[in-house]
């Protein structure tokens, strides 16, 4: 039968359509080098590696940067915590208003990042809470909690309950059964489920604009980039930092997709 | 089990706990459940509800006060030209990315679910998901870089002769503009390249699923590949086209950055939202316009059900 190669047509539409993905982010690595830096000319006029000190020693890009390694950090790990415990009770047992958690859990990233952004905005208004750092890590722990529950509740569905009462029956108690039997096989399912989690909250931009308040205190480093979007000034500064955006989300992604490539489900089929 | 043929050797109070989670699982599941409820359940759903009920309070035209009493005026604002300009645009939009995204994903939907062997099959599923989770902003700027007038496209189409097609492109009114990056066009092309990957995934895994027997049915029966494509695999393939325009449709609806950064200022109904509660400070009809994306997704959500996407998600 024919349909076992693929037309012409066809290999051209699928090849074409994954350069369209990938060639535009090379572009922000040349763009990085270019010696222009009051417009995108193309071709560079020159190129130059000075850009990279430039960034280096712009004091205003530290504190963007350790803020949101700072909230990605703390939000991953609540998200880790309140999405592991979700999923181990769903994964657990059938009861009542199950469907109904499952679609809260989704939620906050269902609906238009606008909407979680500004509700939380006006509940912090409400209950008369201040911007700071945490008010922004509480915002990116509520979209985070899917992307970890995602993960471990596949993986508890694989584990199954035999294993568990097997641990009960030669004695084992809860506790010691978490320990020594449920981390070990959640690992890394947790551990590409906090990647992606990081790898989220780090480049989150629509969220933090409602939670974080005005100020350079409350600047993340998407933020920042944002900033210069609007207001370009040293636009090949703006590339470097892309960069260093770009390498913060791309390796927590390809290592949470080593973690779990083995197994039955693979982590980031689904944002 | 009766609960008396545990060894019941209540010595710590891990020992009880375990007994206690055994006798009765409710509580072990309560346990479980009460911090992500309290989080999710209480703190964000509270949020969400008090942010809708906003809508229905008014704004005081002359002083610019939040009137807090029932109404339907904030509502009725929505239906006044410009308001109701910034829908109908928005979910234009929405409609053409959609539209769009699903022609662009469905070769490599197709050639990575039926061709894609062994290590390519990695290379597509990597090739997908990169760009998926990969930083918004930085997709988003990537597209300042290449749509703006002294950019590459502009170098590219003057290099192969093609300057004049691409200027009256842009001369076209309504969707043209000064360059690419200050045009309807552009706000298009980006918003189809940052939702791309979320009209894949879906739809690949419903292509996964059609069944290699039918094509072969097909084929004996005297189709050809187009005839193929269009009866069988594609009505098999539908529900999770429907499941990736989901996100695609609903993320456009959302989105206030890609048209504050590419395009002509021209509102959309996230950055009518944004500045309405912001700069504004009208938070009613900030309320009432985040109403609208998610009256439209949950009709939509209602169609795609009937037409059995979720079991493709």
């Amino acid at each position: 039968m024919r349909s076992d190669r693929p037309p012409f047509a066809l290999t051209l539409g699928a090849i074409g359509g994954l350069m369209f993905l990938h060639l535009p982010i090379l572009l922000i690595f040349l763009y990085a080098f270019t010696t222009e830096e009051k417009s995108y000319q193309f071709p560079p006029p020159g190129l130059t590696t000075e850009w990279f000190g430039v960034a280096w020693n712009r004091a205003d890009i530290w504190p963007p940067l350790w803020l949101s390694l700072k909230v990605a950090t703390i939000a991953s790990g609540l998200a880790l915590l309140l999405g592991t415990l979700c999923a181990a009770a769903m994964a657990r047992a059938r009861f009542f208003g199950r469907d109904t958690i499952s679609l809260l859990v989704i939620l906050p990233i269902a609906l238009p990042g606008i909407i979680t952004g500004m509700s939380l905005r006006s509940a912090f208004a409400i209950a008369d809470i201040p911007f700071s750092m945490w008010t922004i890590m509480l915002g990116h722990a509520t979209f985070c909690i899917v992307i970890v529950y995602n993960n471990a509740v596949a993986r508890f569905r694989r584990l199954g309950s035999s294993m568990l009462e097997a641990s009960a029956d030669l004695g084992a108690n809860a506790f010691q059964t978490f320990r020594f039997v449920i981390l070990p096989n959640l690992g890394t399912a947790l551990l590409a489920g906090g990647m992606l989690a990081f790898a989220l909250s780090f480049d989150e931009v629509i969220v933090t604009t409602f939670t974080a308040g005005t100020g350079n205190a409350a600047k993340t480093l998407p933020i920042w980039m944002l900033d210069e979007l609007v207001r370009p000034r040293q636009r090949p500064v703006t590339n470097v930092v892309a960069i260093v955006v770009f390498t913060a989300t791309f390796l927590p992604i390809l290592a949470a997709y080593y973690l779990t490539s083995g197994a039955e489900e693979t982590a980031g089929g689904g944002k | 089990m009766p609960a008396t043929s545990q060894p019941a050797k209540a010595t710590g109070i891990a020992e009880r706990l375990t007994a206690l989670f055994w006798k009765r699982p409710g509580i072990l599941l309560a346990l479980l459940l009460a911090p992500p409820l309290l989080w999710l359940g209480v703190v964000y759903v509270g949020s969400l509800v008090a942010l809708l009920w906003q809508s229905f309070y008014s704004i005081d035209p002359f002083s610019g006060v939040v009137v807090r009493e029932f109404t339907l005026k904030t509502y009725g604002e929505l239906l006044l030209p410009q308001n109701y300009d910034i829908i109908l645009r928005t979910v234009t939009m929405a409609a053409a990315v959609t539209l769009a995204s699903a022609a662009l994903a469905f070769p490599i939907a197709f050639y990575a679910a039926r061709f894609a062997k062994g290590r390519w099959k990695a290379v597509f599923y990597l090739g997908v998901m990169l760009p998926l989770w990969s930083s918004y902003l930085v997709k988003v700027y990537a597209w300042k870089l290449i749509l703006a007038k002294e950019g590459i496209v502009t170098w590219a189409a003057n290099g192969i002769g093609a300057g004049s097609v691409l200027d009256a492109i842009l001369s076209i009114p309504v969707i043209g503009g000064n360059s690419l990056s200050t045009s309807f066009i552009g706000t298009f092309i980006v918003f189809v390249y940052v939702w791309l990957p979320y009209m894949i995934l879906p739809m690949q895994a419903s292509l996964e699923r059609v069944p290699k027997s039918m094509l072969e049915a097909s084929a004996d029966l005297g189709a050809g590949g187009l005839r193929t494509l269009w009866s069988v695999t594609l009505p098999l393939a539908l529900p999770g086209i429907i499941a990736g325009s989901i996100f695609t449709f609903s993320l456009t609806l959302g989105d206030y950055i890609i048209p504050q950064i590419i395009g002509n200022s021209a509102n959309f109904i996230g950055m009518a939202v944004y500045s309405l509660q912001g700069t504004a400070g009208n938070i009613p009809l900030a309320a009432a316009f985040a109403v609208i994306p998610i009256l439209i997704m949950l009709v939509y959500l209602a169609i795609a059900r009937r037409l059995g996407a979720f079991d493709a998600l």
